[in-house]
């Protein structure tokens, strides 16, 4: 884990870094982040127990205990990464713990959202592209070069086509992740909204 | 793509603007909150310096770590008291209305809010809890947020947010007897698996679904995010109406009238178009047991767990890790294995009608000694209502330990943990690894009928051996 944390701001167009690769299927996010670590009103201490029992279970060989990936940012899954709960720690802690970008097969959709909201950009590739990877992560170093712009990852000797949802790569592009200013600049159609609702007339204020 | 389905009819009413690169800037009409996922969001509030736009439109209760023995103030875990105060300052500041423990309307907000008519058709829901998806069983379309959406839904009542196609899972015919929504949801899963549903909001309909009480339809809802579905739906009929009708938050005198047109008016059409329709027949579904660590992964109760030759192929990596973490062999029957600890209660399973059915198991019967067991009602509501039937009592004299309203053993975020390796009965939602509190703790999902049916045995049963 990182020593500082510093929350990505501004446009992202470019991810250079070394992958780390965890191999499963449907990792959920109570794995990601336990449960009883949610009993905070801040995010600041959850990169250091991200996969907490996980990593117990492996004493030490879990992916993210490996000397070898100690300063690894672009994390590479296979299906449905992040699914079940809704907590955005699962982001933040893997956000803290060093990860810049995530490649997988596949993500769940609260969890991609999450992402995409605090600034990690989750890019999709076909099972056998990931399963390249993780091969190639397996035996040696990989660093990868994240161009958003061309949607394409490349590294000394692979190269691949990203997917991720145009909405997104705009936003990142743009420098528009954080989306809170964006849906504030509408404020006037919200309200010219909020009275047309046929179920904001009948509510009772009892 | 999707047409005049409700998703599409209750998603455009509520689009305020489209966003660059193709999402939708969508109104919530209901923002529910909890001491677990808003802290940060309205941290991140002040950082910016912004105002909650509509208070009027987010109400907040506490659930995620309240304890269920001893609720008496302040709690004896520090950091949970910390967050229920930090939620009580918030609400204070903000003017958020709060349903707080002992004002007897507090419980697990998936229960609280349809049972104070919050909920209803027609509305977009959200909240900071993946298990939002259950009140689309009034016709509502509903989403788990993270923290950051919570943000964005306080500081202007509306989420960026891709529409989601539209699934129609047609259910014919109807469940038969000892088998409940929780089997047929299992069941759906298991046929679809965990990641089916993503990109989709799932609409579940057809005779099985009407024939459903409104509770039963939210434990179908409910789960629609374990299939993978961040929104599950039920067209609104007149059991969603009655439902409603007289509950504290619902719409009286000539509102009524208003309403009622209004939500006759959003069922999807007869000649919808779906992006994917998937055709079951309910009366085939048997009590469903879960035995591996994701919710697809469940069999009936008669059923073997399956070798690894006759699973697909994409699912052979997970069952592997299944088979080796639940101690369970390929082959091996579910029915007859051994329970440490069975937990009723959740947001799927903590209703009044929940409690009722386990209990008419429980009567006259004796809790196996070898088992925990403790029922943990969705709500003060709920609690009440037990307590008015005498159904506490039954609980207690079975052997079960009767516990106040919280979400408790479902996510463990309390005190009620399993211990080591321990195998649970649960009423619950998910079956993960280390959910329930143990990172090696095993759990069965199953329904409240089927946990009480193990809680005497102390084995997984068939629960139908008990009422017919």
């Amino acid at each position: 884990m990182r020593s500082k944390f510093t929350p990505p701001i501004g446009k992202i167009s470019n991810i250079n870094g070394q992958c780390i690769s965890l191999i499963g299927n449907d990792i959920d996010t109570d794995r990601i982040i336990p449960a009883r670590f949610l009993k905070c009103v801040n995010f600041d201490s959850l990169g250091e127990y991200v996969f907490e029992d996980d990593r117990k279970t492996l004493k030490g060989k879990h992916p993210f205990d490996l000397e070898e990936n100690k300063n690894s940012s672009i994390l590479v899954v296979n299906s449905n990464f992040g699914c079940g709960s809704s907590r955005e720690h699962a982001p933040q802690a893997l956000i803290r713990w060093g990860i810049k970008a995530i490649l997988g097969e596949s993500f769940a959709d609260i969890f991609y959202s999450n992402c995409i909201a605090i600034g990690i950009p989750c890019f999709t590739l076909p099972k056998n592209s990931i399963e390249e990877i993780q091969k190639y992560c397996h035996n040696q170093f990989l660093f990868l070069e994240i161009d958003l712009k061309k949607s394409l990852a490349k590294s000394k000797y692979l190269n691949f086509n990203l997917e991720i949802k145009e909405s997104s790569r705009k936003m990142f592009l743009s420098g528009e992740w954080d989306a809170t200013a964006t849906l504030l600049a509408n404020t006037s159609l919200v309200e010219k909204k909020f009275k047309e609702l046929p179920y904001i007339q009948f509510c009772n204020d009892n | 793509m999707s047409q005049d389905t409700l998703f599409d009819k209750v998603w455009d009413l509520h689009k305020v603007s489209s966003l660059p690169g193709g999402s939708d800037q969508i109104f919530i009409g209901l923002h529910l909150i909890h001491e677990v996922t808003s802290p940060q969001a309205f941290g991140a509030l002040k950082d910016k310096n912004l105002k909650v736009k509509f208070p009027e439109r987010t109400v907040a209760t506490v659930d995620h770590i309240v304890p269920t023995d001893n609720q008496s103030r302040p709690f004896k875990d520090n950091l949970a008291e910390q967050m229920i105060e930090t939620l009580e300052k918030n609400c204070l500041e903000h003017k958020i209305r709060f349903f707080n423990i002992g004002s007897g309307n507090q419980g697990i907000v998936h229960v609280v809010a349809p049972e104070l008519g919050l909920t209803q058709p027609g509305m977009s829901i959200a909240c900071g809890d993946s298990h939002t998806s259950t009140h689309g069983a009034f016709g509502s379309i509903a989403f788990g947020i993270g923290t950051s959406q919570v943000r964005d839904v306080l500081a202007t009542q509306t989420i960026a947010m891709n529409k989601l196609k539209v699934r129609q899972i047609w259910c014919d015919n109807k469940l038969s007897n000892g088998v409940y929504a929780k089997d047929l949801v299992l069941h759906i899963i298991s046929k679809l698996g965990v990641k089916a549903g993503v990109g989709f909001a799932y609409e579940f309909s057809g005779p099985a679904i009407d024939e459903l009480s409104m509770e039963e339809r939210m434990t179908i809802c409910n789960m629609s995010i374990e299939g993978g579905a961040r929104c599950g739906y039920i067209n609104p009929d007149e059991k969603t109406f009655s439902y409603i009708k007289n509950k504290l938050c619902a719409p009286k005198n000539e509102h009524w009238d208003k309403a009622l047109t209004w939500w006759k008016s959003l069922k999807s059409n007869e000649n919808s178009i779906y992006d994917d329709v998937i055709k079951l027949d309910a009366s085939k579904v048997e009590p469903t047991v879960t035995w591996g660590i994701t919710p697809g992964q469940s069999i009936s109760i008669n059923q073997q767990i399956p070798l690894l030759d006759d699973l697909a192929p994409n699912d052979k990596l997970v069952a592997k890790e299944a088979y080796e973490y639940m101690s369970f062999k390929p082959g091996q029957l579910i029915k007859d294995t051994p329970i440490d600890v069975c937990f009723i209660g959740s947001c799927t399973n903590g209703r009044i009608s929940d409690l009722r059915v386990a209990a008419k198991v429980l009567k006259d019967k004796k809790v196996s000694k070898n088992v925990k067991a403790f029922v943990v009602p969705g709500s003060e509501k709920v609690a009440t209502e037990a307590k008015q039937e005498g159904i506490d009592q039954i609980f207690k004299d079975s052997g079960f330990q009767w516990r106040e309203p919280g979400c408790s053993m479902c996510l463990a975020m309390n005190s009620d943990k399993l211990i080591g390796n321990q195998v649970s009965a649960s009423s619950s939602n998910r079956n993960f690894k280390g959910r329930q509190g143990s990172p090696s703790g095993r759990t069965l999902l199953m329904s409240p009928a089927m946990v009480a049916a193990a809680a005497i045995n102390g084995k997984v049963s068939d629960v139908r051996e008990f009422i017919n």
